[in-house]
This record gives C-alpha cells, sequence and structure tokens, in this order.
C-alpha cells in the first residue's frame, strides 16, 4: 500500500474581528490509497474544518495557518487556486452533509452532472458526457436514469438526492472521497442504505474515504481506521475495532460509553461530564482536563504527545508512558 | 404550464375587473354631467327628462353593467377638453409614454446586471464601495430635481441636448416614435436617464444583495467543491438563483416606474400620459382620468403576469406546481 494523503500538523485559524481563534490545532493523519477513515467527535471538534481543508475550501474567515496537506507529493495547502480548481471535483471529490441544500434548484440534475465532467476534461463531447453521467446514475441504484438527467433537485427526494451526490462524486473517477456527515440529514433507514453504497464502491474502485461523522455506529460500519477529534485536536488514532472495543483515551472511553447499547437497560445513559469547551477558551495543558476522571497536574500545564496506547492506538494523554514515536 | 396560465389570467382579470370599479366609482363621483351638457336656461323638468333619458337614474348597478359593457368595446367615454373619446386620446399618448418607459428599463438592465454582480462579488474593491455610496444619493434624490439638474447643466450651460419636447416624430402606423431619429433619442436621453434614477440603485443594490447571499449558500459550495471555474460559478449557477427574486421586484418597478413618469414627464414637457394626466387633473376632465387609470392598470396587471410566466420559465418549481 502506498501513502494517498498525508496531513501535517495542519493549524486553522479564523480571523475574526474579535481576534483569531484555532479551529484545529495540529492536526496529522495519513490515509493509505483505498483506505476508509473515519474522523469523529462532537460538534465544533473541527472535523468538517479538516475535511474542507483538504481541498482548501475552508468557509471565510478561516484559513490554513500552517502545516502541509500532501497529496500524491503535492502540498494542497500551498498550490496556486487553479492548480487547486482542476483537483476538486476531478481527484477529490466531497459529499456535504445535507442533500436538500447541496445541488443547485435551477439547473437540471444532467447540467449539474455533464458540466464537472466537462470543466475537467474540456475536450469531451456531450454524448461521452452523458454516456459517463447515466453510468453513474446506475452505480447508485437511480432507476430510469435517462429521464433523471432532465429533471430538478426538488423533483427528487432526500435520499435520492444524495445518491445523485454520490454519483457526482463518482464521475471523474476520483483517488479521495470526503464525505461530511452524508447521512446526517437523511432518516435512518436511507443512512444505512447510503453508508452500504458508499463502502460498496470505495471497496469496487478501491478509492480513499475520509468519512466526517459524529455517529460511532456509522463509523464502525464503514471504516477500517478511526481519528477521534476533540477541541480541535486528534487525541485518539487506530484501528476502528480496536478503538471502539477498546478506547484508551479517557474522552474515548466516555464517548463508546455514552453509546445508548453501552448501558443495561432501565438504566440512565452515561455521559462525560461538563461540555467541549468552545475554540475561544480552550484550557491550557490538555484539552480534555477539565472534564477528564483520571486528570493529574502534568495534563493542565502541557498539550500531551500522541503516544502508543496498550493495545496499539495512538493516544494523547499521560495516562500512558510516552514511548519510541510510531508513524 | 397553461393550468399555470390560465390561473394567472384569471387572477388578471379579477384584478381589472376592480379596477374598472373604481374607475366607474370616480367617473360617478365627480361632478355631474349634465351640468356639463346643458346651458342655464334648460328647465328643471327637461333636465329630469334628460338624466331619465342618459340612463343617470338607474340603478348603479345597470350603470356600472353599461359602463363596463362600453369599457370592453374601448368607449370609456369623451374627453371634455379634447371632445374626442378618451380611449383615442390615450393610445395617441401612449406610445410617448412607453418609449420612454422602455429606454429607461434599457438603461436600468444594462447597468444594473452588471454592476450588481460586480459588487457582490468583489464587495471589498474600491468601485464596488463608490456604487454603494452613490446609490444611496441616487435614491434620495427625488426625480423631478435630477430632471431639472440635468436641464441645468446640458441645456442651458452646456447647450448639448434639448430641455423639452420628443424631439422629431415619425408615424409608423397609429405608433409616433421618436426612436427612429437622431433628433429624436438627443431628446429621450435625458427624460429616461431623470426616470431610471430612482430604480437604478435600488436595482444595483437588489441584485447585490440577493446575490451575495446566493454565494453564500451550500449549492455555491458544492460548485466550487465539484471544481467548476468562477466565470460559471458566478454567472450559470448563482446568477441564475440571483435572477428569481429580481424579476419579482422588477415587475412591480416596471409598473411604479410607468407611474413615475408623470414627474418626468411635466418636466421635459413630453407628450405622454404623464403629461397629459396632469392636464386633466388641472382641468378635472374626469372620463379622461378614468381612462388614464384604466389603461395605467391594465399596463400594469399586463406587465405582472408577463413577470410572472418568465418567472414561471426560470424557476423550475414553479412549473411544477402550475402542472398539478
Amino acid at each position: 500500500m502506498s501513502t494517498l494523503l498525508e496531513v501535517k500538523d495542519l493549524v486553522i485559524k479564523f480571523a475574526l474581528r474579535t481576534g483569531e481563534v484555532t479551529a484545529t490545532n495540529g492536526v496529522s493523519f495519513t490515509l493509505q490509497k483505498g483506505e476508509r477513515l473515519g474522523l469523529v467527535g462532537e460538534s465544533g471538534a473541527g472535523k468538517s474544518v479538516t475535511g474542507f481543508s483538504i481541498i482548501n475550501l475552508i468557509s471565510k474567515p478561516g484559513y490554513i495557518a500552517s502545516g502541509e496537506v500532501d497529496f500524491q507529493g503535492e502540498n494542497l495547502a500551498k498550490v496556486s487556486d487553479e492548480r487547486m480548481r482542476s483537483l476538486r471535483g476531478n481527484r477529490i471529490s466531497m459529499i456535504f452533509q445535507d442533500p436538500m441544500m447541496t445541488l443547485n434548484p435551477v439547473l437540471t440534475i444532467g447540467t449539474q452532472m455533464t458540466e464537472t465532467l466537462h470543466q475537467h476534461n474540456p475536450g469531451m463531447s456531450q454524448d461521452e458526457a452523458r454516456n459517463i453521467a447515466l453510468e453513474k446514475l446506475r452505480k447508485v441504484y437511480i432507476p430510469s436514469p435517462e429521464k433523471r438527467l432532465a429533471q430538478f433537485p426538488h423533483e427528487f427526494s432526500g435520499g435520492m438526492r444524495q445518491r445523485i451526490i454520490i454519483a457526482i462524486a463518482l464521475l471523474t473517477d476520483p483517488e479521495l472521497i470526503i464525505a461530511d456527515e452524508p447521512t446526517t440529514a437523511l432518516d435512518v433507514t436511507i443512512q444505512a442504505e447510503i453508508m452500504e453504497l458508499l463502502m460498496e464502491l470505495c471497496e469496487t474502485d478501491d478509492m480513499g474515504l475520509i468519512l466526517i461523522t459524529h455517529d460511532l455506529a456509522v463509523v464502525g460500519q464503514v471504516t477500517q481506521n478511526i481519528a477521534v477529534m476533540y477541541a480541535g485536536s486528534i487525541v485518539e488514532k487506530g484501528a476502528t475495532s480496536q478503538v471502539i472495543s477498546d478506547p484508551q483515551h479517557p474522552y474515548t472511553q466516555g464517548l463508546i460509553a455514552a453509546l445508548p447499547q453501552s448501558s443495561r437497560q432501565g438504566e440512565r445513559l452515561n455521559q462525560i461530564p461538563g461540555m467541549m469547551p468552545t475554540l475561544k477558551d480552550i484550557p491550557p495543558g490538555c484539552s480534555f482536563n477539565p472534564r477528564c476522571a483520571h486528570v493529574m497536574d502534568v495534563c493542565k500545564i502541557e498539550v500531551p504527545q500522541l503516544r502508543v496506547g496498550k493495545n496499539g492506538n495512538l493516544v494523547a494523554c499521560y495516562l500512558y508512558p510516552l514511548k519510541k514515536e510510531q508513524r | 404550464m397553461i393550468a399555470f396560465m390560465i390561473r394567472r389570467i384569471t387572477q388578471a382579470l379579477i384584478v381589472i375587473i376592480i379596477i374598472s370599479i373604481i374607475g366607474f366609482a370616480i367617473k360617478q363621483s365627480v361632478g355631474d354631467p349634465l351640468r356639463e351638457l346643458m346651458g342655464i336656461s334648460v328647465s328643471m323638468e327637461e333636465r329630469e327628462e334628460f338624466r331619465e333619458k342618459l340612463g343617470l337614474n338607474d340603478p348603479w348597478y345597470v350603470q356600472y353593467g353599461r359602463f363596463l359593457g362600453n369599457a370592453v368595446k374601448g368607449d370609456l367615454g369623451t374627453s371634455m377638453f379634447y371632445k374626442r373619446p378618451a380611449t383615442e386620446v390615450i393610445l395617441e399618448k401612449a406610445p410617448a409614454t412607453l418609449e420612454l418607459v422602455f429606454v429607461s428599463s434599457l438603461i436600468i438592465i444594462f447597468l444594473s446586471v452588471p454592476l450588481g454582480i460586480f459588487s457582490a462579488i468583489k464587495p471589498n474593491s474600491l468601485l464596488s464601495r463608490l456604487l454603494m455610496g452613490g446609490s444611496i444619493v441616487g435614491v434620495s434624490i427625488p426625480v423631478f430635481l435630477t430632471a431639472i439638474m440635468m436641464v441645468y447643466v446640458f441645456s442651458i450651460k452646456l447647450g448639448w441636448l434639448p430641455s423639452y419636447g420628443r424631439g422629431e416624430v415619425v408615424m409608423i402606423g397609429g405608433w409616433g416614435t421618436g426612436l427612429l431619429t437622431v433628433d429624436g433619442w438627443k431628446h429621450i436621453i435625458m427624460p429616461s436617464i431623470a426616470l431610471s434614477s430612482i430604480m437604478l440603485p435600488l436595482f444595483i443594490r437588489l441584485i447585490r444583495s440577493e446575490m451575495m447571499e446566493v454565494l453564500e449558500s451550500e449549492y455555491i459550495k458544492y460548485a466550487w467543491a465539484k471544481g467548476i471555474n468562477k466565470k460559471r460559478v458566478w454567472f450559470v449557477h448563482a446568477f441564475k438563483n440571483t435572477l428569481l427574486p429580481v424579476i419579482t421586484v422588477g415587475g412591480v418597478q416596471l409598473g411604479v416606474t410607468i407611474a413615475f413618469t408623470i414627474l418626468t414627464e411635466t418636466v421635459f414637457q413630453w407628450q405622454g400620459l404623464g403629461f397629459m394626466f396632469m392636464e386633466a387633473v388641472e382641468r378635472s376632465d374626469a372620463p379622461l382620468l378614468v381612462a388614464y387609470l384604466m389603461f395605467v392598470g391594465i399596463v400594469m396587471v399586463g406587465v405582472n403576469t408577463i413577470v410572472d410566466m418568465i418567472y414561471g420559465l426560470v424557476n423550475p418549481t414553479v412549473r411544477i406546481a402550475g402542472v398539478k
């Protein structure tokens, strides 16, 4: 396996009127070709911003302050706008959260599909583009795609729209798909359907997937590896099964324990005391220290580095001794 | 689409009937027609007899029915001043006003669209800031003041443009047009600029704010994420969505512009409907006033109906609603 994407010490800041706010503080992870990685965390942990930073599309006033995004030997944080544009939707596709808002209401599905193809393959004929669009629509199980191409987004249900968006993501056979909470806006029965479809397509085409979600059940079903984010940093990384069955970081432990299935029937659900700090008042040291049951003096002074936990997960926590750094 | 059109046209007819009731009410309450028709020497008995003959003693709904019947045939009474059918007078004056509105609409469309888009995609540039500042000034200055200032500068001081009238008019069928002669164009420049001076800044601001809102939307972010180039995102993805509210407001404003011609036409002595209306008010020429009211009402309803249909063509969701 070779590396597809390597994010190194990514720092994203937002230049607000009241001053600068750090959204992610030194996020690093790697993605192999065809690997499916889950980026998990609460709202505001910096998952989406990390995802958008890969294609350099962070909403203003956010910007990449430092760090690298290595995609096949290119640092995407530094490439020209035009080069970045030629990669977006071509080699790196994105799936957005709310399918009801993502498609342009006044353009037909056909237009929205073929324009991507024409944009990235200037010489492509109308027929050729149409055929590729039809093929991808069939791949995501849209019935009678010929008719569908002439229709507008409002003629589709939410689940159908998300499948069309997946089809659009597949148009150019990208190497990486970034899916930002692709099922949050859909109802539960359709969620499973969409996730299964996404997984199936990634497997058959050997595509990399970064799945951004707060839903541990979804991550467990689809991804091979997980990175857990808390207040702008990755606190734990490891194989999905290891992280879910044997979490090492106190935050991950709390998160897993909070799942309804880990409580016994009739008992109160577990919860982590307190709330995640807002970006403006992240405490010094380990950002989780005010809510942690195992808090020590050192936690309040210095940010813990990632180290190897008991089962091989990488954990940013002083509970585990710092051994030889593992990449 | 056909069902949508039928429904829209029915609505338009209802509005026109309401306008006709108002017109009829004005006609009924402005003066006694007998006083205009007869001298002092006519006796009370003869007056009463004549009143009966003219149907003025009939109940109001019978009279309204007669008024409506005549109106459908194009007969809105006889102008007291011109001693000719009011409809004829209106039709004779209409081309002047419609040409004026047409030219100022062109000015508005061809300036507001590019300027509005520009100030939306480059909100911090110097030109955008100037436009925003200037548009406040433009909206705040009343039309007649703009007009008088222009006459002072360009006609009196510089002597470049004529200060009043339509210039040389060419008759095509029943339509007297000033758009075919150089002299006619010279005459229309200032009035049309004056007429557009209120709507133009308003439209620049409207297009700008709508476009900025659209540019913030998820589907535009998605278009960027698909790698679509700037031009296409701005002019296809964003502008088409910007157009929807602009068309709606534009339709209403076009009607208002027709009404605004009263001020402009008065300043420039433009022989159109607005000028005629002012004269009719001064002469309390009731039939002509009613005819003007009906004409402007029908034009406004017609314009709005057409605009709604254009809207239906641009917005796919409207089309579906019509089919159901």
